[in-house]
This record gives C-alpha cells, sequence and structure tokens, in this order.
C-alpha cells in the first residue's frame, strides 16, 4: 500500500474461531483509499471470513475491525460500503429492477436506477423476474446491487465466479472504472488471472494468516525465479557450475535453466557455447509464486506455534 | 454492459447524511409483498383455506346451531380469522426467513446498510396485508352465506385485535426459520400449525372438544388469541382479557428471546 494512503478498513490483530476452526489468527490488514487489494488464498485460508468481519456480519474473537474508523456491525457504518458475497439464492419473484431500487433505497446517495443498470449490463432486462434469468445475469444482479449504492468501497467475493469469458472481462473493465474514480475495492478470488489483471496489492492467505504481501509483481519476484530454455551441446553438470543458476534439467534435448538472475547467466551461456539456439527466456506466473508461497505456508504456521 | 458506462463521480445531494428510515420502510415493506404476492404457494394456500374450512364447518355444518347466545356461524368467524391469521404471519416468517437465511440472501441484506428491523417489520407488514384481505373474505362469506349479523364496528374490532395479536406468530415463525432448514420448514410449520390450531378450538369450537384438551389449551398461544377475539363480537370468553394478553405477551418474548439466539448462531455456523 502506498505511503501516506487513507486507511479506510482495517484488522487490527484480529483473531476469528468458527467452533473448534481458527479462521484467522492474529491477522492485521489494513485497506488503503483507492487500492485494488486482491485477497489470495485457497479454500479455507481465511479470505471470506476476513472480507465477512469486515462487512460486521461476523464479530472478532479477538482484536479489532474498523472500517471509515467505526465498527462496521453498526448499521450506519456500512452506508459507504457496497458488497458482493456469495449467494445460493435470492428471491425469485422480484424484478431486476425492483431489487436494484430496495437497496438503492437504504443509502443516502444512491446512484440512479439507469446507471446502475447501464454499469451492469443488465439494459434492456430490467422488467425481467429474477427468477427468469441465466446465470450470467444473475451475477451482474448482485454486482449491480453491489454499486448502487453510489459506494466508497466495495467488497466482491469472487465476483466472476462460474462466469463466461466475455462477461468476467466486461466485470473487469466495470471494476477498474470504480477504480479509476477513486473508490476501494477489495476482492476475494481464485483466479490469478483476476489478481493480475486488476490488484494494485495482493495479500496471499494460508491457513488465517498472512504468508505474503505485496504487488503482484512483488509476489512473482519473492519466489520467482525465471526460466532458460536452449538448446546447447553444454552438459547440466557444467550450467550447475554457473554460480547464479538456481537448477538445472534436461527435457526433450533442451536444457531448462531456473534462476533469479538471467543476465549474469546469460552471459556466461554464450561465451561457454557461442553456437547456442532456441533460446527462450519466461517469467514465473503468479500462479506458480502463489503456490510456493501456499506450500511453504504450513510450515512457517507451524514454527510460528511452536516457537 | 459497454465499457463507456462510467459512474458520474459525486452527484452532489443536498441531504446527503442519511437515507430517509421512512423511505427504507416503506420499499422494503412493498417489495416483501409484491414478492409474496407472487409466490403461489404461499397466496393459495393462506387465502383460500381459511375460507374453504369456514363454509364447511361454519356454514354448512354450523349453520343455525348455538352456543350459549351466539350462534356458531359466528363464533366460527372469529376462530377461523384466527387460524388465517396465524397461517398468514407464521408461513410469511418461517418459510421466508429460512429460505433467506438458509441461502445466504439475509447476510447480503445484512451486509448492506438496511436497518435489521426493517426486514422484520416488512415481513409482519406483507402478513398484515394478507391477514386484512383474508378476513374480509371471512366477513363477506359470512355476512353473505352464513347469516351472521356482525357490525361493521364489530369486526373491525375483530380484524383489529387479531392483527395486534398475530406478532405472537411473527415470532414463532421466526423461531422457526431460525432453526430450520430452507427446505423443511413449510413441513416444520405444517406440523406446529394444524394440530395447534384443532387443539386450541380454532377448527370446532372449544365447548365440545374433549375435557383433556379443554384444560391443554391454555398453554397454548392461539387458545388466548381466539378468547380475545370471541370476546370482540360478543362471545364471552373464558376468563379477563388481560390474563390472554400477559399470555400473549410473555409467549412473544420467549419466541423473540430464542430467535434471537438463533440469529447469533449464524455467525458461527457459516464456514470460512
Amino acid at each position: 500500500m502506498g505511503e501516506g494512503r487513507q486507511i479506510v478498513a482495517s484488522l487490527d490483530g484480529v483473531t476469528k474461531k468458527y467452533a473448534e476452526v481458527t479462521a484467522l489468527r492474529d491477522v492485521s490488514l489494513k485497506v488503503g483509499a483507492g487500492e485494488l487489494l486482491a485477497l489470495l488464498g485457497p479454500n479455507g485460508a481465511g479470505k471470506t471470513t476476513s472480507v465477512r468481519l469486515m462487512l460486521g456480519l461476523a464479530k472478532p474473537l479477538a482484536g479489532k475491525v474498523q472500517v471509515f474508523g467505526r465498527d462496521p456491525r453498526i448499521t450506519a457504518a456500512r452506508r459507504r460500503i457496497g458488497a458482493m458475497l456469495q449467494v445460493a439464492k435470492v428471491p425469485e419473484t422480484l424484478k431486476v429492477k425492483e431489487h436494484i431500487n430496495l437497496f438503492r433505497s437504504y443509502y443516502a446517495n444512491p446512484l440512479s436506477l439507469r446507471t446502475t443498470l447501464e454499469v451492469a449490463g443488465l439494459e434492456g432486462i430490467d422488467n425481467r423476474l429474477f427468477g427468469a434469468l441465466s446465470g450470467g445475469q444473475k451475477q451482474r444482479v448482485l454486482f449491480a446491487l453491489a454499486i448502487c449504492g453510489n459506494p466508497d468501497l466495495l467488497f466482491l467475493d469472487e465476483p466472476t465466479v462460474g462466469l463466461d469469458i466475455a462477461t468476467r472481462h466486461l466485470i473487469w473493465q466495470q471494476i477498474r472504472n470504480l477504480v479509476k474514480q477513486g473508490r476501494t475495492v477489495v476482492l476475494t478470488t481464485h483466479y490469478l488471472e483476476e489478481v493480475d489483471a486488476l490488484a494494485s496489492r495482493v495479500v496471499v492467505l494460508n491457513h488465517g494468516g498472512i504468508v505474503a504481501e505485496g504487488t503482484s509483481a512483488e509476489i512473482k519476484s519473492r519466489t520467482a525465479q525465471r526460466k532458460i530454455r536452449c538448446v546447447t551441446r553444454l552438459r547440466p553438470a557444467d550450467v550447475e557450475s554457473i554460480a547464479e543458476v538456481a537448477g538445472v534439467s534436461a527435457q526433450e534435448g533442451r536444457l531448462e535453466i531456473r534462476t533469479m538472475q538471467v543476465e549474469p547467466v546469460l552471459r556466461e551461456l554464450f561465451q561457454r557455447d557461442p553456437a547456442l539456439t532456441g533460446l527462450e527466456v519466461s517469467n514465473s506466473t503468479l500462479e506458480e509464486a502463489f503456490l510456493k508461497i501456499v506450500e511453504a505456508g504450513p510450515q512457517e504456521a507451524q514454527k510460528e506455534m511452536t516457537a | 454492459m459497454t465499457s463507456q458506462s462510467v459512474i458520474a463521480t459525486a452527484t452532489p445531494i443536498a441531504n446527503a447524511s442519511s437515507a430517509s428510515a421512512f423511505h427504507i420502510y416503506r420499499t422494503e415493506a412493498k417489495y416483501e409483498f409484491l414478492k409474496t404476492l407472487r409466490q403461489p404457494a404461499y397466496v393459495i394456500p393462506t387465502l383460500t383455506f381459511p375460507l374453504i374450512f369456514y363454509a364447511m364447518f361454519g356454514i354448512v355444518f354450523g349453520g343455525k346451531q348455538a352456543i350459549g347466545a351466539t350462534n356458531v356461524a359466528t363464533y366460527l368467524l372469529a376462530t377461523y380469522a384466527t387460524f388465517g391469521v396465524m397461517g398468514a404471519s407464521l408461513f410469511g416468517f418461517a418459510v421466508g426467513v429460512a429460505i433467506e437465511r438458509g441461502f445466504g440472501w439475509l447476510q447480503v441484506k445484512r451486509a448492506s446498510p438496511m436497518p435489521p428491523l426493517a426486514y422484520l417489520a416488512a415481513k409482519a407488514a406483507m402478513s398484515t396485508i394478507f391477514s386484512a384481505i383474508l378476513m374480509t373474505g371471512l366477513y363477506a362469506l359470512a355476512t353473505g352465506f352464513g347469516g351472521v349479523h356482525l357490525s361493521p364496528a364489530r369486526f373491525l374490532g375483530l380484524a383489529g385485535t387479531l392483527i395486534a395479536g398475530s406478532v405472537v406468530f411473527c415470532a414463532m415463525g421466526l423461531v422457526i426459520g431460525c432453526y430450520s432448514a430452507p427446505n423443511a420448514a413449510p413441513g416444520v410449520v405444517n406440523v406446529v400449525f394444524l394440530p395447534m390450531s384443532f387443539c386450541s378450538g380454532l377448527w370446532l369450537p372449544m365447548p365440545i372438544l374433549p375435557k383433556l384438551l379443554q384444560h391443554a389449551a391454555p398453554f397454548l398461544p392461539p387458545y388466548h388469541l381466539a378468547q380475545l377475539a370471541l370476546q370482540q363480537i360478543g362471545f364471552e370468553g373464558t376468563g379477563p382479557a388481560w390474563q390472554h394478553v400477559a399470555a400473549l405477551a410473555a409467549f412473544t418474548v420467549v419466541f423473540l428471546l430464542l430467535a434471537r439466539r438463533g440469529f447469533k448462531r449464524d455467525d458461527v455456523n457459516v464456514n470460512a
């Protein structure tokens, strides 16, 4: 998060348990005004619990939750918030525009019905009953309900799950527009592609704790080895002797070299084999970084517990 | 959804401090009513069963018989109105809350700035409207075909009493809604609703029920409301009105406490 940003929401040393399961363990998290924060992590990592706490839907066992400087369990504290949550069943006998008008009534300064329909891509189906909509349209109504109050802070819990690619990209575009207007967005998702496309900052959660935090590029570089592939007469053992190389494997007549520093390795390779061909350099994906961090997570968590 | 459609930034509005509470309550109630009106599974049983039952037991069988000074058709008008109001409130709350709570919709509403009381008030308003429609139907049936003579003033007294008293069934429905799975709620309500109606003397006049039931009835909320309803139509009920009011108030408080516990449980039940 950029320095000097106003904090709009925060968890401060928060622990939350559900019966026997510890969903969050002493987590501190700050959301700065105008950022798009992605909460990333496997199922049960504590993403949804964090969002539920910031929406006032759950009460922390220990620690403090604040949104715009207030406890979000107070109704008035939620007047600048919009939320898109996962819901199994929405009342089907209300029309699209009726659903939207009802949620608009909760806010002091809502968007007009027309703007809401436009932004959520619901023009022309505003008179349809919710039960008569397709899956993608239903998801867009939930998005509409989240934004119709003209909120400064928006929580999106897996907003594009199960959507076709076209609708997903359109929702991404709208999320970008919202951020461009200075709104703050907290997003949870399983789609790493989504994080890469949208987030200005990523917090990776695992087993109820934060295991990594930074921009998506920082997270990648944290774990991130880049890969060099080439066809060369050098043997793997020769290449391994280069100082910066982290690992080498031979695949289908090519060498795959992993390293944190590509340039010195390349210089050395060309010096040793000027005839080297088929060169490819690739960055690791966020997905690879994510998997590495999550794999490392439990051990760190255990260390903490025994300490 | 076009990429050009961008939310206009900060529309200035004079009074941006808070949404008007009255506007929220009215809108919530309006859409709760519309939503329910489009659900035949609620509307048809709520509006027709009490009318059919009353036509059969009150008019066809009851006819010209009398209990004390009151004829059976008049007596049963009060008790079937109680039955109908109980059905409208119990089903409205229990099924609505169980489904909206169980499938995550209530959570979406609780995450919004909706005042929690607006949710409950809207459901109460909705069941009041259905109760009023039903009672008007019963009154028309009773005076048109049952030979019942009841002044409009007395009918309004009856309807007002029942609507005020229906709060106990709203609370009871809320408890069922808080504790039962969404798909089980209608079954649970029927299991509670039908035996309780019979045992409280809503279907057949209390004086002709077995003595055992007559002694057990005071433990059931509808019995007390039916006694108040009967007093409104001039039938001398058992015991003074204040006792029945006190019993209904006590039941309501117990149900509301149970419901509050049920809502608190929600936080614990949802998985990470």
